[in-house]
C-alpha cells in the first residue's frame, strides 16, 4: 500500500534523493564549502609574525581596492582576456567556415589536427612557444638572428603580446567547437539561395552567414574569455613573475608571500567579477538573438 | 525561338555522368516538369541552370545569351528549394525583401512589392513572422514570394512540395499552377512524384540515368509511352508477355496467354504489351484469369487477377454495376490502340 500521508516523501522522491545524494555530497565537499572558507578568509587578517588571525575585517579588500598595482593587475587580466577572445573570434570563425565545407575525408582530417592539442597538455603547448621564441636560446630566435633578419632576441617571454598569443593558441579549438556546432545547423542550400536572389559572395557572408553563427561566435567567447581570464599555465610559464595576472598574483600571495587572506580576496574578486561578465552577457545575447536561438 | 535552351548538357562527377548528353528547349510562359527516380539527374539539371554547378559540356541559353560565364547572382532566376532555405534572422517580409535589396530597389516600391508577393501567396498580415514561427507550408509560400518578388525570368523549383503533407500538397498544387498562370512566368519544376508533374506542367520531360526518355504533354507521356521506363515510372501498368506471328493470310496475329488476337504491329517473335489497369475491362470473351484479390478503393476498385499470362491488375470505376468477387472467372479485353507493344529481350 502506498502512503498518502502529506508528512512522509512518496517513495519515488526518496529514491531520488538518494539518486543525488553522493554528487550532491561531492559538490558541497570539494565545491562549496571550500569556497565558503575562501570567501571567510579573505576578510581575515595576516602578518608577517603572527600568521593568520580569524577576525573579520575589510583590510584585504581595501587594500585591493585602494592599491593602483591591483588595479594594474586586473586591468591587465580583463585587457588579455578581451584581446584574446577577439584574436580567436577573427581566426575561428574562418577556420570554422573553411573546415565546414571541406569534402569527407579531409574535413575529419583536420578536425582532429584543430582539436588534438586538446589532448595535450596545456603547459607542453605552452612551454612549446617559449622553446620556439625563449630569449637567445629560443629556436626562432636563433635561427631569425643566424640569417640576419634581427639583431636581438624577439621580445615575447614575460610580455603581453607574448602572453596573448599562447594563450590565444590555447584557446582556439573552443572558438572553433563553438562556432563549427552554429554552421552545423545552417541550411546547405541558404548560400545558393542568397546567390541567386542576386547577392555577392561577400553579401552572402555579412548578411546571411555572420549572422546566423552570431550566437556560435557569442558563445564561444564567453568560454574563451572566461577561461582566459582564470588562465593560469600559460599566464604563469610566458608571463612569469615579471607579468603577472589576478590567477598568478592570488597564487602568489597564497604560496610566496604566505598572505592567504590577500590571495583568497584575490581569487574571490576575479570569480565575482567573471559571473557577472559571463551572466550579464550571456542574458544580452539571449535576449538581442532571440530569432535565431528559437 | 527558344526562350531556354539546353543544348547537349553532360555533367559528369568523376567517372559517374550524371547528365549525360540533353537537349531542351522551353518556351517563354511554359511550365515544363522534370520527373524522374532519384539519381536521373533532374535535380542536377536544375542546378546547372540556376548555375551552382558548372557543365562539363554543352551549352544552356537563355533568351539567346549564353549563360556558361554568367554567375548565379546574375542569372535572375527565382529558385524555391526543397528545404526552401530560408534565412532564420529574418522575417517573412525581409526575407522577401531581400532579393529586391540587392537590386537596390527604393524602399517605399520595395515595401509594396513585398506587400503584393505575401498577399498573392495568401500571407498577408504575416511580413513581421519570423520562419520558425510559420508552419511547413506558410515557409513554403514565403519561399515562392521571394523568388517571385524579383520578376524572375524563369522560376525553377526542386522539389517544392515534398515536406508537405499529402492534403496540403494537393492545395498547394492547385494555388501554384494559378499564380503561375496568372503571372505567366516560365517555371521548371523538379519532381519525382508523376501525380504532381502530370498535375501541373504544359510538358514532362522524363529522365532516367541522366537522358531524357520522353518529352510531352501528360496526357502524351501517359497514353503513348515512349519506352518501357516511362509506361512503368508514370502511373502503374500490366505488361504480359505474347508473341507475335504472321499467319497465312498475311495477317499478323498476336498470343498473350491462350488468348488470340489480330494485331497491326510490325515486330516479329517475343514481345511484352503493357496496357494501363484503367484500360482493362470484364468481357464475355478474352484472355481467361481468376480474380485474387478485389480492394475497394471508393470511386474505384482494384483487382488483381491470375492469368496465363502473369498476374494482372485491373482499375474499374465504381459507378454501381456489380463486379466479380474473389475467386471469381473471368475474361479480360481491351482495345488494340490501349496497348504498347514491344519486343521482348529476354532470350528463350
Amino acid at each position: 500500500m502506498q502512503s498518502s500521508s502529506p508528512f512522509f516523501l512518496s517513495t519515488q522522491t526518496r529514491s531520488a534523493w538518494g539518486l543525488i545524494l553522493p554528487s550532491l555530497a561531492l559538490f558541497l565537499a570539494v565545491v562549496i564549502i571550500p569556497l565558503i572558507m575562501t570567501v571567510m578568509l579573505s576578510f581575515h587578517d595576516w602578518g608577517q609574525y603572527k600568521g593568520i588571525e580569524t577576525v573579520f575585517i575589510l583590510k584585504n579588500w581595501y587594500e585591493i581596492w585602494s592599491d593602483s598595482y591591483f588595479h594594474e593587475m586586473f586591468a591587465r587580466t580583463f585587457r588579455i582576456a578581451v584581446i584574446v577572445t577577439f584574436i580567436t573570434m577573427a581566426l575561428g570563425a574562418p577556420e570554422a567556415y573553411i573546415l565546414n565545407r571541406m569534402r569527407a575525408p579531409w574535413k575529419g582530417v583536420f578536425l582532429l589536427v584543430i582539436l588534438g592539442p586538446l589532448l595535450i597538455s596545456v603547459v607542453a603547448r605552452t612551454l612549446g612557444w617559449a622553446l620556439l621564441f625563449g630569449g637567445k636560446n629560443g629556436v626562432v630566435n636563433m635561427a631569425l638572428m643566424k640569417i640576419g633578419v634581427i639583431d636581438a632576441p624577439l621580445p615575447f617571454m614575460f610580455t603581453e603580446t607574448g602572453v596573448v598569443i599562447a594563450l590565444s593558441h590555447v584557446m582556439m579549438p573552443f572558438m572553433v567547437l563553438s562556432i563549427w556546432a552554429a554552421l552545423q545547423k545552417l541550411d546547405p542550400q541558404i548560400e545558393n539561395a542568397a546567390l541567386s536572389l542576386g547577392a555577392s559572395q561577400l553579401t552572402v557572408m555579412r548578411r546571411i552567414i555572420f549572422p546566423q553563427i552570431m550566437p556560435g561566435l557569442l558563445s564561444g567567447g564567453i568560454i574563451v574569455f572566461s577561461l582566459a581570464a582564470s588562465a593560469f599555465a600559460t599566464p604563469a610559464i610566458i608571463g612569469g613573475r615579471r607579468l603577472k595576472v589576478a590567477a598568478t598574483l592570488a597564487y602568489d600571495e597564497f604560496l610566496n608571500t604566505l598572505n592567504w587572506p590577500l590571495g583568497a580576496a584575490v581569487a574571490v574578486l576575479l570569480l565575482v567579477a567573471l559571473v557577472i561578465i559571463v551572466v550579464s552577457s550571456n542574458a544580452l545575447i539571449e535576449r538581442r538573438y532571440k530569432a535565431v536561438f528559437e | 525561338m527558344a526562350f531556354l535552351e539546353l543544348q547537349n548538357v553532360t555533367k559528369t562527377f568523376g567517372d559517374h555522368t550524371a547528365v549525360n548528353a540533353i537537349n531542351l528547349t522551353v518556351q517563354k510562359g511554359e511550365f515544363v516538369s522534370l520527373l524522374g527516380p532519384s539519381g536521373c539527374g533532374k535535380t542536377t539539371t536544375l542546378q546547372m541552370i540556376a548555375g551552382f554547378v558548372p557543365l562539363t559540356e554543352g551549352i544552356i541559353r537563355l533568351d539567346g545569351r549564353d549563360l556558361s560565364n554568367v554567375k548565379p547572382a546574375e542569372r535572375g532566376l527565382g529558385i524555391v528549394f526543397q528545404s526552401y532555405a530560408l534565412f532564420p534572422h529574418m522575417t517573412a517580409a525581409q526575407n522577401v525583401a531581400f532579393g529586391l535589396e540587392m537590386r537596390s530597389i527604393p524602399r517605399s516600391d520595395r515595401d509594396q512589392r513585398v506587400r503584393d508577393a505575401l498577399a498573392l501567396v495568401g500571407l498577408a498580415g504575416y511580413e513581421e513572422r519570423f520562419p520558425r514561427r510559420m508552419s511547413g507550408g506558410q515557409q513554403q509560400r514565403v519561399a515562392l514570394a521571394r523568388a517571385l518578388v524579383i520578376r524572375p525570368q524563369i522560376l525553377l523549383l526542386d522539389e517544392p512540395l515534398s515536406n508537405l503533407d499529402a492534403k496540403l500538397r494537393e492545395e498547394m498544387q492547385i494555388e501554384l499552377r494559378q499564380i503561375q498562370r496568372n503571372l505567366g512566368t516560365t517555371t521548371i519544376l523538379v519532381t519525382h512524384d508523376q501525380h504532381e508533374a502530370m498535375a501541373l506542367s504544359d510538358r514532362i520531360v522524363v529522365m532516367n540515368k541522366g537522358v531524357i526518355e520522353q518529352i510531352g504533354s501528360p496526357q502524351d507521356t501517359y497514353q503513348s509511352p515512349a519506352s518501357a521506363f516511362v509506361a512503368s515510372f508514370l502511373g502503374k501498368t500490366n505488361a504480359f508477355e505474347g508473341e507475335v506471328q504472321a499467319s497465312r493470310d498475311g495477317i499478323s496475329r498476336i498470343l498473350v496467354g491462350e488468348y488470340i488476337y489480330n494485331t497491326a504491329v510490325h515486330i516479329k517473335g517475343a514481345v511484352i504489351i503493357s496496357i494501363r489497369p484503367e484500360r482493362v475491362s470484364f468481357a464475355a470473351t478474352g484472355l481467361r484469369g481468376t480474380v485474387r484479390t478485389r480492394i475497394f478503393q471508393g470511386n474505384h476498385w482494384l483487382f488483381q487477377i491470375e492469368t496465363s499470362a502473369g498476374i494482372a491488375t485491373v482499375i474499374r470505376q465504381n459507378d454501381g454495376t456489380s463486379m466479380p468477387e474473389e475467386g471469381h472467372d473471368v475474361h479480360l479485353a481491351w482495345r488494340e490502340e490501349d496497348t504498347f507493344v514491344r519486343t521482348n529481350g529476354k532470350v528463350g
